[in-house]
């Protein structure tokens, strides 16, 4: 059956377009956009399709999430494939890559492949599996690049763990490089963080807990842009915080080094002084950092040094985060209430919608080589419908994911995704 | 006056009336420890929990004896002899706690913020007796009322706290308390021993002890902890006391009627020297501990509904 969105301001960075029209879409593909096309006009009073009104609405390429945390195999008591595909959707993503730091360490063919087939059994998603650097992601041996390419692995990361071997990071970029296989890197020092719980400033100074310093990141986001530069190389910088790392990121893309990086809603959105209730909710690598490294990253986002926002995606179990502030787990469970956090830049002016889009959809499938982020004639049907007037309250308990661990837990938010569609077909609705 | 609180978490949470009507409670049982029979039966039917996940003979005992004094039911439970060790985690030994009914629980604990964490989740009061490099009001309070004894008022005194500050939940806990009583506060040690931006706490830091001692009522002295060579936070004991140990020459840049204080235990030689430690005139270490008890018996008291 075909499908007409009709009234909606569509908004395609790719096009460059922003417009209110109509889309069509059949066999799982975009038919046709344009109100007074051919195509569309004839559809309009047509059987067997189905017109979705969506005026007020935002019709966006379907989002895609290049860094989720989806804990299978292993640790499936945090998030499956499943519900980690299932929680996408509800947040308005129609494609998510997921990190390798499962149990066992999706380090070879056989991991990748048993995550695309969950993935293919939950039918919910687009699941890109990303493979590690190194064998159990322990920062020595090199996995094998070319297979885990070949079983369907878009890109190769050690995230969660840096990969403190410089000599070792060259090797990746360059193997990489000859396969085109994009790298994402988690810059920390691990000397310089260890047993930090916290951004290292006056709020770990009077909370009497272990700092991490802005350098540990910054330090290995220098290294890894020289190494780029050096082997002429690509790299992605995951989950940006400090204001240093910004800037060094933007004066090597002046430079022409060719580096992107993300940031996820958390670094835009809290500082470390929230930190004040010990709420393990707060605890994240990297940590939440100062008020002025929160204005860098927006600066860093709206001058495009920071190409893409993210979730960090990081579901936990109550078991795993109801602990002391040192013994829990760091991260949050961000894929359902990115949208929303996320329009709040819009609002304070900092991204324009298309921006916004762009950074959520498009500069991610760019990064990773996906043929998705685009509403082009030919491309999947892959649609995110925003409203965004709609004003609701965060409640994990409504989250489809099984990591309820959210410090945004009963803030109000405006703007949502309310359909989901992905290859033609709707995998969550709240429109009709 | 009652104190309008559940739980003793920190002397940040503390007004300067809080901070005084405790002090003032101490003071009027000072005179219980000096009886003959050292036991009055304010708390009697009271339970007091001392739950210590973390190493302490002193605090402990102190506890202990401030309960036992008021004759309060004192129960302690070190983290080696509980169920900690079977991988119950805090939350649980609360709550199992809480189920049997006692009235107040002090605990210690490595972890900032754990105090906290079983405050929010539990009615009874909670006594925070150390947490990680948090704080550790009791002892804040028993060194502002052995300040107080010794020179009358706290307001308008400079109060020098040398060592380790970073890891230093006395530290925090005094600069937070010595700051709202009126006192001025400088601090030294070496960079690697200096928290990120504590100037931001209303004090002064100064790399040179003498510095820092110069022109001081109080001169305050942090125990330096072994393993911390191993993080290099000092390359070594000789080195650190060579330039961090109060001795009878860098005394000499303080008030002549200065104070010497100390948490315990000292490391004799490394930041104290022994004639220091042992000066009558200067020394104020074992009053300190005296005045322990009685804070101690202080905060069981009105965090139990009692009042001054």
């Amino acid at each position: 059956m075909k499908i007409l969105i009709t009234g909606a301001r569509v908004i395609c960075p790719a096009q460059k377009m922003d417009a209110v029209t109509d889309v069509l879409i059949a066999a799982g593909k975009i038919a046709a956009l344009g109100s007074n096309t051919a195509e569309t006009a004839k559809n309009r009073n047509g059987k067997d399709i189905k017109i979705i009104k969506a005026a007020g609405m935002i019709v966006a390429p379907g989002l895609v999430d290049m860094h989720t945390h989806l804990r299978e195999p292993g640790l499936e008591y945090k998030e499956t494939v499943a519900s980690g595909s299932a929680a996408a959707v509800a947040g308005g993503f129609t494609s998510i890559a997921c990190m390798p730091n499962t149990d066992p360490v999706n380090d070879n063919r056989s991991i990748t492949e048993f995550v695309i087939r969950k993935a293919a059994e939950a039918d919910l998603a687009n699941v890109y599996p990303i493979g590690a650097i190194s064998k159990s992601s322990a920062g020595s041996q090199l996995t094998e690049f070319w297979d885990l390419q070949e079983a369907g692995a878009i890109a190769v990361s050690d995230d969660g763990k840096p990969v403190m071997d410089a000599a070792l990071m060259r090797r990746t970029l360059e193997y990489a490089h000859s396969l085109q296989l994009p790298v994402i890197v988690h810059c920390e020092d691990s000397n310089l963080s260890a047993g930090g719980q916290m951004n290292e400033g006056y709020y770990s100074t009077i909370l009497g807990l272990r700092g991490i310093p802005a350098c540990a990141e910054e330090v290995m986001i220098a290294r890894d842009i020289l190494i780029a530069a050096f082997t002429k190389t690509a790299v992605h910088i995951a989950h940006v915080s400090t204001a240093g790392s910004v800037q060094l990121i933007r004066e090597a893309k002046v430079r022409g080094v060719k580096v992107t990086a993300e940031t996820a809603p958390h670094y835009f959105t809290l500082t470390d002084e929230a930190l004040q209730t010990y709420s393990t909710a707060l605890k994240v690598n990297p940590p939440l950092r100062s008020a002025a490294d929160v204005a860098a990253i927006k600066e860093g986002l709206a001058d495009g040094t920071l190409d893409v926002i993210a979730t960090d995606h990081a579901p936990h179990a109550r078991t795993d985060k109801e602990l002391e502030f040192e013994y829990a787990a760091c991260g949050i469970s961000g894929l359902e209430t990115s949208v929303g956090l996320s329009l709040r830049l819009v609002e304070e002016g900092v991204l324009t919608l298309p921006q916004l889009i762009e950074k959520m959809s498009l500069n991610p499938s760019r990064i990773l080589k996906l043929p998705k982020g685009t509403l082009q004639t030919g491309a999947d049907a892959d649609i995110t419908i925003i409203n965004p007037q709609l004003k609701w309250t965060v409640d994990v308990r409504d989250f489809h994911s099984k990591g309820k661990n959210s410090p945004f837990n009963g803030w109000p938010l405006k703007g949502r995704a309310v359909l989901t569609m992905v290859g033609g077909k709707i995998r969550h609705n709240e429109l009709f | 006056m009652k104190l309008e609180k559940k739980d003793i978490l920190g002397i940040q949470d503390l007004s300067v009336g809080e901070i005084n009507l405790i002090l003032a409670t101490a003071e009027s049982f000072l005179e219980i420890s000096t009886r003959e029979i050292k036991k009055v039966p304010t708390l009697r039917g009271k339970t007091v929990i001392n739950l210590f996940f973390e190493a302490s003979t002193r605090t402990r005992t102190s506890f202990e004896i401030a309960g036992k004094r008021l004759s309060a039911d004192t129960i302690n439970i070190s983290a080696s002899t509980s169920s900690v060790v079977k991988g119950e985690t805090l939350i649980d030994t609360a709550r199992n706690l809480e189920a049997m009914n006692p009235d107040v629980i002090v605990i210690r604990h490595s972890a900032a913020g754990a105090p906290r964490l079983l405050a929010s989740l539990i009615r009874q009061s909670i006594i925070n007796a150390g947490d990680g490099a948090h704080e550790h009001p009791s002892q804040a309070l028993l060194d502002m009322m052995t300040i107080k004894e010794k020179k009358g008022a706290i307001a308008g005194l400079k109060v020098a706290i040398i060592g380790d500050i970073a890891h230093s939940r006395v530290a925090r806990s005094n600069i937070y308390g010595l700051t709202k009583m009126g006192a001025s506060v400088a601090l030294a040690g070496p960079a690697t021993m200096m928290p990120r931006d504590i100037e931001q706490m209303g004090i002064t830091v100064h790399n040179k002890m003498e510095e820092a001692i110069s022109n001081a009522d109080v001169v305050m002295m942090l125990r330096i902890q072994l393993e911390r060579q191993k993080q290099n936070i000092f390359p070594s004991l000789r080195e650190y006391s060579q330039h961090y140990c109060l001795n009878r020459r860098n005394i000499a840049l303080a008030k002549k009627d200065a104070i010497v204080m100390h948490p315990g235990p000292i490391n004799r030689g490394v930041e104290i020297s022994p004639d220091i430690a042992d000066d009558p005139d200067r020394s104020v270490i074992l009053d300190q501990v005296n005045k322990g008890v009685a804070v101690r018996m202080a905060l069981l008291y009105l965090l139990t509904g009692g009042s001054q």
